[in-house]
């Protein structure tokens, strides 16, 4: 049994995010994390490893330095990495990424026991996308949203968060599941130990060339080109003026508020 | 000179750096206030490793050497003082036995203090025998029909002593012979004839747990006893330099810790219509207190790498040590001061950091027994 | 004939996927509709919502109310609860077939789950947790003028472009950015719940919908994945820093510290959930426990909603939570310098302003 987990190095938006003139965001001057929700899905592998032994392989794309990030994933105990690099994939929207991965993952091989587990979504997109795409295009079925996975031979229990409560769905292997944070749940720590020996596991580099001639790829649909959705305009919100002032303390003034607040979507 | 970190090294400084704000902070005020040593950081740190940094990984350590120590030891004081001195205190013991012990005793001790969970203690210090490490009264007698030692004696300001599973303790087994009748043994919890004594209350560092050691009576094989009969004293100016290194790791981090507090309070504070970081007098204490840091961050830097790379490194360790120290007082008072009333109020670490940062200049040899070592260093050549 | 989604010219309507969980629509579906309504005007299509599920036929007549001229209803046993792979088995063949220029899912944790399924399959980019949706560029022109700080006076823009303009934010709301789709169809877009208006329900609309069965070919071998049960959960109280809505007291509430915290919390609710802080004088004097304590060393919060009543501010407390990305701030002492923050302040008694926002808020959000 092997588990891919599938995680992406974001900047911290949690602190200072700096964005260049044309609206762009200024990726060199901020921190790099690994994104929470992927960070979650990596412990839920680790536990399913800590119980049964299985593989777990830690999966991303990204430029070379997201090497780091591996190498820490591999300090808390994944077994291997394997980084995904091209120039030919930078850009690439969620349908193109999850083209790429998948044809990754299938490269790599996926057998009758397997899982991919995914974060729910990264903190710089938002989207939420990557995950189902993969599943869709290496045709496994998806449990999304999931706060807590037990597996049982092939059988896979997941606890599947709606807003409003929760489903447990069965689903067998192999499947994909995305992950969500869970503050009691928190990832481990590397260790030491990890920390010595993670320069040492076996670590795979596919680029463009490893790639290319997988069938999942449709080498017209990668890339900043090949991209289905484009970026148009991106552009700052207007920056927080000065506060008001309400007049007066009456109904008034409370209805003046909520009309504000409605009008701005706050409630 | 180039004093770049290797990968692991920059991960083991994240890993510190993450553990220390999750982890230690968090309780840090609390464990102050209560003058309670946290069992649960200590089993925390050795679950990870760092209780077994500088030990190979065959006595269950987790390798790495002065500098990975430092790095440790100086994030998590950027947290927590009390935790940090506890992680490099415990050191002291496995190390001195990874140096000084025989293939037995490493097999049999080592693996308790690096991973096993159970804190280590250096025992030297006794009520009048303090700066002056020829002063120690306890006292090993050879027992020639059990093949044991027999020690009696008081040894005061013991870190962990308490606690302590095993304990590197110094007693003299030839007593006229002063510093050349000292040994070491090895001492395990709940030998008979050891127990503790008061547990002491402190200005700072409550979170660590100090106390007084008592001997009995109290029966040792030989076979505990660490490096050769009456070459003791050596192994304990050995551990001691290791240690100065690990105080002076406790003031840099501390130090460095104030400064960003103080920087970021300097933006928020606003007096006169203006944050106080316009002010001039302001910025000039922010210049001297980061000058000051890094001189002694490179100064305990190239001790560490000194030690890593087997050269001699007491008279920088001394020097080290002393400068880290009186910087951590130096930074943290005007770190407390720029804050003002708030830096004197408990909701802010300030007045515990600069509590915790005055033991930096007493223990493991007083600033001025540093200015001794360095003189007697520099002019006795 | 094969699905080519890069054949646009083929594609024509608007489709809202409309959800319903256990026979009943979401407030999503409304507000979707409402908003697709102006898209499709913009462009001068049709506007279909389609609804999957079992015995919901009746529901459909009720989204004509907000302005889909049809329904096309999907009722198939396998569909009563959702299933990734039946809703979008299901919603893909019909996309496939009637082949939509549009199509637009509420953001929700079904929604986000089948839209990039969907997508995937019918060979489309699809745009996560819009807040924002144009066709026409003059609309779009002046929503950049409104909120952007872009300079557009040398910007040239294609007036008769009619891709759809979708807006979102991006790192936390730092940044907004507008995807297009400009060379496959449909357009897909998952549409943040919340965010667009409800039109007035029309029953002359209503009843002018026309409501179409469509032929729904599932096995129950195209499902894959057992929903084993479905639990309903009241939400759990999160701490303060995971909260999208703080409410927090001060010393303001010392002459009824019990009414205090509790008008605090019914403005919680009012905001639809949130939770009660304090700031330090609440805790140090027991009104409060100490996980209330907002500005604490260490303790930042960065609520999207941060409601300081009877709280001065103190420098820690401001330090604590002056990341909100929106604070109001009542306060009797309107040199307090918590207003120095506040995005709005109100000089007043907490005791009387609190309960008419409480009234104001509850009828502001009953009339969406």
């Amino acid at each position: 049994m092997r588990i891919y987990v599938c995680v992406k190095q974001v900047p911290d938006t949690s602190g200072v995010v700096a964005v260049n003139p044309d609206g762009t965001l200024n990726r060199a001057s901020m921190q790099t994390i690994i994104n929470p929700d992927d960070l979650s899905a990596m412990e839920q592998a680790l536990v399913l490893k800590d119980a049964t032994g299985c593989q777990v392989t830690a999966v991303t794309m990204g430029p070379p330095p997201a090497e780091g990030m591996l190498r820490e994933l591999l300090a808390m105990g994944a077994d291997d990495a394997v980084l995904i690099s091209a120039r030919e994939f930078g850009g690439s929207d969620t349908f193109a990424t999850s083209q790429i991965i998948s044809a990754a993952i299938n490269h790599l091989g996926v057998g009758k026991d397997d899982m991919i587990f995914c974060g729910r979504q990264a903190i710089d997109g938002d989207t939420a996308q990557v995950g189902p795409q993969i599943a869709e295009k290496l045709n496994l079925p998806q449990v999304s949203y999931a706060a807590e996975i037990e597996k049982v031979g092939n059988d896979v229990t997941v606890k599947r968060m709606l807003e409003d409560g929760y489903m447990k769905i069965k689903v067998q292997t192999p499947c994909l599941i995305t992950c969500i944070s869970d503050k009691e749940k928190k990832a481990r720590y590397m260790t030491l130990n990890g920390i010595n020996h993670c320069y040492e596991k076996p670590f795979t580099l596919l680029n463009f060339e490893a790639l290319k001639d997988e069938p999942l790829i449709e080498l017209d649909k990668i890339g900043l080109k090949g991209s289905p959705t484009n970026i148009f305009k991106s552009f700052t919100p207007p920056v927080k003026g000065v506060g008001v002032m309400l007049e007066g303390a009456d109904k008034k003034t409370a209805e003046t508020l909520a009309n504000i607040l409605l009008e701005k979507h706050v409630i | 000179m180039d004093f770049s970190l290797t990968k692991e090294q920059e991960m083991l400084r994240k890993l510190s750096a993450q553990f220390a704000l999750e982890e230690l902070e968090p309780i840090a005020a609390q464990i102050d206030e209560e003058h309670r040593f946290p069992v649960e950081s200590f089993e925390k740190m050795a679950k990870l490793g760092f209780t077994g940094i500088g030990v190979p990984e065959q006595y269950g350590g987790t390798g790495g050497g002065m500098l990975e120590k430092v790095i440790a030891v100086e994030e998590f004081a950027k947290k927590c003082m009390a935790s940090a001195a506890t992680l490099s205190i415990h050191l002291i013991a496995p190390h001195a036995i990874l140096a000084f012990g025989t293939e037995e005793q490493k097999q049999k001790y080592l693996p308790r203090l690096t991973k096993g969970g159970e804190l280590g203690a250096f025992a030297l210090t006794e009520p009048n025998a303090g700066s002056d490490a020829a002063g120690v009264k306890t006292t090993a007698v050879y027992d020639e029909k059990t093949d044991e030692y027999i020690l009696n004696g008081t040894k005061c300001f013991i870190t962990g002593g308490a606690r302590a599973g095993v304990l590197v303790v110094f007693a003299l087994t030839d007593p006229k012979a002063k510093t050349k009748g000292i040994s070491a043994f090895i001492i395990e919890k709940g030998m008979p004839g050891f127990s503790s004594g008061k547990i002491e209350s402190k200005m700072g560092l409550a979170g660590s747990e100090t106390a007084e050691l008592v001997f009995e009576d109290c029966r040792v094989p030989a076979a505990n006893m660490l490096g050769k009969i009456n070459k003791g004293f050596k192994i304990a100016m050995q551990s001691l330099d290791a240690a100065r290194v690990g105080v002076g790791a406790q003031g840099l981090g501390v130090a460095e810790e104030a400064i960003e507090m103080a920087v970021k309070y300097t933006h928020e504070r606003v007096q006169f219509g203006k944050p106080i970081a316009a002010l001039q007098g302001i910025q000039w204490y922010i210049a001297d207190m980061a000058m000051k840091t890094e001189a002694a961050k490179a100064l305990l830097y190239m001790t560490a790498s000194l030690a890593d790379s087997g050269k001699p490194f007491t008279k920088e360790a001394a020097m080290c040590k002393l400068f880290a120290a009186e910087n951590a007082r130096f930074v943290t008072n005007l770190a407390l001061q720029i804050h003002g009333g708030y830096g004197y109020m408990k909701d802010y670490p300030l007045e515990r950091m600069y509590r915790d940062a005055k033991i930096t200049e007493i223990y493991e040899g007083t600033s001025e027994i540093h200015k001794v070592v360095i003189a007697r260093a520099v002019m006795n050549k | 004939m094969a699905f080519n989604s890069a054949d646009i010219s083929a594609f024509k309507d608007i489709w809202v996927f409309c959800e319903q969980r256990n026979g009943v629509l979401m407030n999503t579906d409304f507000e979707l509709v409402s908003e697709a309504r102006k898209l499709a005007n913009e462009r001068g299509s049709k506007l279909v919502g389609v609804l999957l599920g079992h015995n919901v036929e009746g529901l459909a007549k009720q989204l004509g109310g907000y302005g889909a001229d049809k329904v096309l209803v999907c009722d198939h046993p396998e569909l009563e609860v959702y299933t990734t792979d039946a809703y979008a088995k299901v919603l893909c063949d019909a996309a496939m077939e009637l082949k939509p220029e549009v199509i637009l899912l509420g953001a929700s944790n079904i929604g986000r789950d089948l839209g990039p399924r969907c997508a995937a399959r019918l060979n489309t980019g699809l745009t996560a947790d819009c807040t924002h949706l144009d066709i026409d560029m003059n609309n779009y022109v002046d929503f950049l003028e409104k909120s952007s700080t872009l300079d557009l006076s040398n910007t040239k823009f294609d007036m008769e472009d009619t891709n759809l303009k979708m807006t979102r934010p991006a790192f936390g709301g730092h940044l907004m950015a507008t995807i297009i789709c400009p060379r496959f169809r449909p357009c897909m877009s998952t549409v943040r719940p919340g965010v667009m208006k409800k039109a007035p329900f029309s029953q002359e609309m209503s009843d002018k919908c026309v409501v179409e069965k469509y032929d729904v070919k599932l096995a129950k071998d195209d499902i894959k994945t057992q929903v084993l049960d479905v639990v309903k959960e009241a939400k759990k109280m999160v701490d303060l820093i995971g909260a999208d809505v703080i409410v927090s007291v001060g010393r303001g509430i010392g002459k009824d510290i019990k009414k205090g915290i509790e008008l605090a919390e019914q403005l919680t609710e009012a905001f639809g959930g949130g939770v009660v802080g304090g700031s330090r004088v609440t805790i140090d004097s027991g009104w409060l426990s100490a996980d209330h304590q907002v500005g604490q060393t260490g303790k930042t919060v960065h609520p999207k909603v941060y409601v300081a009543l009877g709280i001065s501010g103190a420098i820690q407390h401001k330090a604590g939570m002056q990341d909100s990305e929106l604070i109001i701030a009542v306060n009797k002492d309107e040199t307090a310098p918590i207003f120095e923050i506040a995005d709005y302040g109100i000089t007043g008694d907490l005791f009387k302003v609190v309960p008419l926002m409480i009234e104001a808020l509850n009828e502001a959000r009953a009339s969406k």
